[in-house]
């Protein structure tokens, strides 16, 4: 079992999901209308005011992320259930953790091409600068949509195999997500304000270091949750 | 089991006992701290919270520990007993971990002026109630008793992972809560009943822990029970 066979599964099992919802685009249309739908329903909640929107832009964005990309994850694992896919995928040789990998970046291929159309319309509702602060910002977009794809495909796959899926994603998910939630708002906000203070570097690193701690803890936890 | 520590059912004698001497002991500690210390020069009889709140917050994360250990130790050894020890602990977390909230909110209003404060110690607990809600949560959908384990487990860990990691991000996003009360930083007036209220408190832990675990264990048996009679009377039915 070299590297590149478990490289060569984990791409397999990503393209498999990928071609699945180019194919279909069910999923992908709904969860971005959704998400344009949220990033109005913030700037209804926090009025036509310009400057109170660019205030509250940062975390109006990452929550509509949440919110919608949330709906990304149990759809990955329950297209599998159906006619037992799960088990035959379980039943291929190698490792387990390939498959928490190829649906870890299909879901981060999705929920990025979500964040490539939520971006621009947040920038025109709420009157965001976009091109200056862009690298930076598609940093931190990455970062904070990598340690949020990631704890979101380990406690969905729990979540798309029990009753009330639809609550319990949530309410395992968010509470995990505080720590990077919290460093990629400030980030995005010092960011989007044009970084005066110099802080948004810090955030990042955190959110780097976030990133790999609930990657490696997710990684290895994920076999004790799939197998059957 | 021999050579373990946690028994498979805890005789109802002995933990009858144990809840009787847990509750002297409450009332007792508590009837001292209340008697015994003189009002403090800022908070006057406000302070007397602390003889609640504090040892209940000691014993929550003492219970969070045990769900963290139990669940290490299933994941490790899968044996059900600490799978019911983790659910029976993260009960009695939730619990204390609310009464804590409650008693500091009472306690902030009248000290700092607000019922809630965005502090990295007050923030990680809320989020810890919640996380130990998701816990149990996914222990109530889950019906195969090993999968339940598993999963639970699972869960169970990296919850208490994220406890460390939002309370050093919260830390670093704000900070106003005081350091942590403990015997050593209070006057000495307050430490002895701080003291018999945290050792008060840990029995009556110690006693619910072991209620619940013992109702798990029960639990597991009936059903147990139940589905050996569905079979017994499956193959009947074949004969």
């Amino acid at each position: 079992m070299g590297l590149p066979r478990e490289a060569g599964r984990v791409a397999a099992v990503a393209w498999k999901d990928l071609t699945a919802e180019r194919r279909t685009k069910a999923n992908f249309n709904a969860v971005v209308f959704l998400a344009a739908l949220i990033l109005f329903l913030f700037g209804f909640a926090l009025g036509p005011d310009a400057e109170a929107l660019r205030a509250a832009a940062a975390g109006a964005l990452w929550l509509t992320v949440l919110f919608s990309g949330v709906l990304a994850f149990n759809h990955s694992y329950q297209v599998e259930l159906e006619s037992g896919a799960l088990e035959a995928l379980l039943l291929y040789p190698g490792d387990h953790r390939s498959i928490f990998l190829g649906k870890l970046i299909a879901n981060l291929v999705f929920v990025l091409l979500v964040e490539a159309i939520v971006l621009p319309l947040a920038a025109v509702l709420y009157h965001l600068p976009l091109l200056r602060p862009f690298p930076g910002l598609a940093g931190v977009l990455l970062l904070g949509t990598v340690g949020f794809v990631t704890l979101g495909t380990f406690y969905a796959a729990i979540a798309s195999r029990v009753r009330a899926r639809e609550v319990l994603l949530p309410l395992l998910l968010f509470p995990m997500l505080v720590p990077v939630l919290l460093a990629a708002v400030e980030a995005t906000g010092a960011l989007l304000a044009g970084d005066p203070m110099k802080e948004s570097g810090g955030w990042i690193r955190l959110l780097l270091i976030f990133d790999v701690i609930f990657f490696v803890a997710s990684f290895f936890a994920f076999e004790y949750v799939i197998e059957e | 089991m021999p050579g373990s520590f946690v028994p498979a059912v805890v005789s109802r004698r002995r933990y009858q006992i144990l809840g009787i001497i847990a509750l002297a002991a409450l009332v007792g500690a508590e009837l001292l701290g209340l008697s015994a210390s003189p009002p403090d020069r800022d908070m006057g009889h406000l302070q007397k919270i602390m003889y609640v709140h504090v040892p209940a917050a000691w014993s929550a994360f003492l219970a969070f520990f045990v769900v963290f250990i139990g669940s290490v130790l299933y994941l490790w050894k899968r044996e059900e007993r600490y799978d019911l020890l983790a659910a029976a602990a993260a009960e009695v977390a939730l619990v204390l971990t609310a009464l804590t909230l409650a008693l500091g909110s009472i306690w902030g209003r009248p000290t700092w002026g607000v019922w809630w404060t965005w502090d990295p110690r007050l923030t990680t607990t809320a989020i810890l109630l919640v996380m130990t809600v998701g816990y149990l949560a996914l222990r109530s959908f889950v019906d195969e008793p090993d999968r339940r384990a598993r999963w639970s487990a699972a869960v169970g860990i990296l919850a208490s992972l994220n406890v460390l990691v939002v309370y050093k991000s919260v830390q670093w996003w704000r900070t106003l809560h005081q350091v942590q009360s403990s015997p050593s930083t209070v006057d000495p007036a307050y430490a002895l009943g701080l003291r018999l209220n945290a050792l008060a408190f840990l029995l009556v832990l110690v006693y619910f822990i072991l209620l619940r675990y013992r109702a798990a264990r029960l639990e597991r048996l009936v059903e147990a029970q139940a589905e050996a009679r569905e079979l017994a009377q499956g193959e009947e039915l074949h004969v």
